[in-house]
């Protein structure tokens, strides 16, 4: 069909093209990527299927307003880098968010298209557009500004490190990334597997990354290695940029939690993920042995299908999801639950667990639950569970994997104690410019929000970059409005 | 990479190593520690940092061979280069004029307990030292003991050194012998520490404990090294590796610790097995 030429009859009777994907079943026994991306064929045809509205409520859908008409009308058209560079104007990690960002809630929720049939697959495009500029090594090097000869210094290599990293050094601006691991990445690479998110795409961004000039150090904790102050004092930055995600995990705090086989999923994805535990021993790194197990992971976010689906790729005979509400309630990504549940995870939903039981040797044999119903919503607008009397039962367990949730990591409010913490101890700052209660410091992503997802940090992270180049620069830049 | 300065075996299977880390010895205190990763393939442990040399450039860790990575380490010489070296971590041990305080080490806790003994001496406590082994060849650091205690004792197992008994005994006797004791630390196997703790307790004696769980990213992330004080989740990374040794659960530390013995055991006999086919070349 010529793009140019189809009428929007035509358009609307394209059917949303499927993405090619391993089937579940061989999946299920490995750890390579799930979707294997559309062809050239298969994207030009979706793209299609976009009407190309006058106002695009995609855009505003987007948390960091892709002009995603625009990068679609190229793929049409056959463009594909012409595509990546649209899509790159604001977005600097397409392959990766194109991947992770929970479209179904934001572009795609609100296309036009989606009211009547199928919405345009906008995340399949964009991360289409990204997988094609890394696979045919044309690489878009970006404008970059003349020196300023400002420095910053990026705490954190995660999404909203960055992003901020980038944008601050396309401004011309002299940017040191300061990483704690020894791998850089942040969650991107500890966090997400490599079935959902591969790391060689990681690698291939922060080589790009380099290549504008942006320095990494690795094993530097900001806080303990060095302190905010002395960065600016003895180091000689003119800004800093604090994007070092969420802390420690929460627990649920009912009895038995102590027991030996009980982690956090946290812990249980760092040590595959970051630590490459799933080839032990070739990596020295062990994991609980899940093959021909019982694991059960408590929670209904993203990371609890992350570590459900992991346990279920080691081996194990049962993988469970225990979560107190309905499926209509989880928070994780309808995509993650649906592959979750091809891949045979077992949902064992409205249930709450009540007590960890286990051996004399204190080992995790199993968790006492309880049936819930939904009652009236609460607070946060979902139906509230409420037990149902007589119902509890035991669920044989060799691992549990508790999903609940991060608190904030305490360091930067230990070693720095002129930036001001909320209640929940994350960072408070001006919601325009990011900038926290120290002069010339600004944060962003999941250490100023909890616990979020990839495309708000790194949202976070352009908008900290835009008020920190106003700040050292003083271009006059309305950085609300971008 | 960071360099190894010098190596040297204080005791079999215990190796002291000077690494070069310039900002970690510019700003570790005592309690302090750091996280290792030998390899690319590395697991990543905590070793605490037993001294440091600002000038130089240098951290102090003193290393037991007892699994895969600890006995590679105490395979690498002076000019090897470790991959990864992070630090320093955890909160450093807080340190102010009790009156009189005793440091307790036991085995290689001995090195752990060492920077905490000086500090402590620096911050004016009159400074008791037990150290004990197993048996005389065991003994570490007893010239850098003896120069910061006011008065230091060593205790083997066997009596073929010093004072024949458990460092608990060492301490009973000072304690029935009507001396004040203001404040106590213990470093060394879980078994000792718990032993201590239980000696302390009736007189109310202020003891304090360095706290050895399993770690993976060691700053604060990961979750894996809570361990259980006065029935509330702390994080040995962040929250310690200091505790209160009469709140610490340390049967739970103790069963949280052993769960992959069995992965450990496998990744140490196949190494050995590796060294071995290696030295026969």
């Amino acid at each position: 069909m010529d793009p140019k030429n189809i009428t929007t009859k035509e358009r609307l009777a394209i059917p949303r093209q499927v993405m090619p994907a391993q089937d579940p079943e061989l999946r299920m026994g490995n750890f390579e990527e799930v979707h294997l991306g559309l062809t050239p064929e298969l994207a030009r045809m979706e793209a299609l299927r976009c009407i190309q509205c006058k106002d695009p409520v995609c855009i505003q859908g987007c948390p960091v307003n892709i002009k995603i008409d625009q990068f679609i009308k190229l793929i049409a058209e056959g463009d594909f880098l012409g595509a990546a560079r649209k899509v790159k104007e604001d977005n600097v990690l397409p392959a990766i968010c194109g991947r992770v960002c929970p479209q179904e809630d934001q572009c795609e929720k609100v296309c036009v298209i989606g009211k009547q049939r199928e919405s345009v697959a906008i995340g399949n495009l964009e991360r289409f557009v990204g997988d094609y500029e890394r696979q045919t090594g044309q690489r878009i090097v970006p404008e970059m500004a003349p020196p300023t000869g400002k420095r910053v210094a990026v705490i954190g290599s995660g999404p909203a490190g960055l992003s901020c990293a980038n944008d601050l050094a396309q401004f011309g601006h002299k940017v040191v990334v300061f990483e704690a691991l020894h791998e850089l990445g942040g969650v991107l690479m500890y966090g997400i597997p490599e079935f959902r998110l591969p790391k060689e795409i990681v690698r291939d961004e922060l080589d790009g990354l380099r290549k504008m000039g942006i320095e990494f150090r690795t094993n530097v904790v900001v806080g303990r290695t060095i302190t905010i102050d002395e960065l600016m004092e003895e180091e000689g930055f003119d800004a800093i940029f604090i994007g070092v995600g969420a802390g420690l995990p929460w627990f649920m705090g009912i009895p038995g939690e102590n027991l030996v086989g009980v982690l956090a999923a946290n812990e249980f994805l760092t040590r595959v993920n970051l630590m490459k535990a799933y080839d032990f021993p070739a990596s020295d790194t062990p994991v609980f042995d899940c093959k021909g197990k019982s694991v059960a992971v408590f929670g209904g976010g993203n990371t609890a299908m992350d570590a459900v689906r992991t346990a279920k790729r080691l081996g194990a005979e049962h993988a469970y999801i225990v979560y107190r509400r309905s499926e209509a309630e989880m928070p994780a990504r309808e995509e993650e639950i649906h592959h979750a549940q091809k891949e045979g995870i077992e949902f064992q939903l409205l249930t709450i667990p009540l007590e960890f039981v286990g051996d004399d040797k204190a080992r995790l044999t199993g968790v006492k639950c309880q049936k819930m119903e939904l009652g009236e919503p609460d607070e946060s607008g979902r139906r509230k569970p409420v037990p149902l009397e007589g119902s509890e039962f035991v669920l044989p367990l060799d691992m549990a994997v508790i999903s609940i949730g991060n608190g904030s990591n305490p360091l930067i409010k230990q070693t720095t104690p002129d930036i001001e913490v909320s209640r929940k101890e994350t960072i408070v700052v001006d919601v325009n410019t990011m900038q926290t209660s120290k002069e010339n410091v600004y944060a962003g992503g999941d250490i100023v929000t909890g616990g979020a997802t990839v495309i708000l940090a790194m949202g976070a992270g352009r908008k900290a970059a835009a008020a920190i180049h106003e700040k050292l620069c003083g271009t006059g830049q309305n950085f609300n409005e971008w | 990479m960071y360099r190894i300065a010098s190596a040297i075996f204080l005791a079999e299977n215990i190796k002291k190593f000077e690494i070069e880390a310039p900002r970690i010895a510019k700003k570790r205190k005592a309690g302090q520690f750091v996280m290792l990763r030998l390899t690319e393939t590395g697991e990543r442990f905590p070793l605490t940092i037993a001294d440091s040399d600002p000038e130089k450039g240098t951290i102090t860790i003193i290393s037991q061979g007892a699994g895969k990575s600890t006995k590679a380490l105490n395979r690498l010489e002076a000019g090897d280069g470790i991959t990864d070296v992070v630090g320093p971590l955890g909160t450093p041990s807080h340190i102010e004029n009790f009156g009189t305080a005793v440091s307790i080490g036991g085995g290689v806790g001995t090195a752990i307990a060492y920077p905490t003994a000086a500090a402590l001496k620096q911050a004016g406590n009159y400074v008791i030292t037990i150290n004990g082994a197993r048996t005389k060849e065991l003994v570490i650091l007893e010239k850098e003991m003896h120069a910061v205690s006011d008065e230091a004792y060593i205790t083997t197992d066997d009596g073929s050194y010093g004072f024949n008994g458990f460092v608990t005994q060492k301490l009973q006797e000072l304690i029935d012998a009507g001396r004040k004791i203001d404040f106590v630390l213990a470093i060394g196997p879980i078994p000792m520490m718990k032993a201590v703790a239980e000696v302390t307790r009736p007189y109310g004696i202020r003891t304090v404990v360095s706290l050895n769980p399993i770690m993976i990213d060691g700053t604060g992330m990961c979750g894996g090294c809570r361990v259980t004080v006065g029935d509330e989740i702390k994080f040995a990374c962040v929250d310690g590796p200091e505790f209160d040794a009469h709140l610490v659960d340390f049967k739970n530390l103790a069963d949280r610790n052993r769960i992959y013995q069995q992965e450990e055991k496998e990744s140490d006999e196949a190494e050995t097995h590796r060294c071995r086919l290696a030295a026969k070349g």
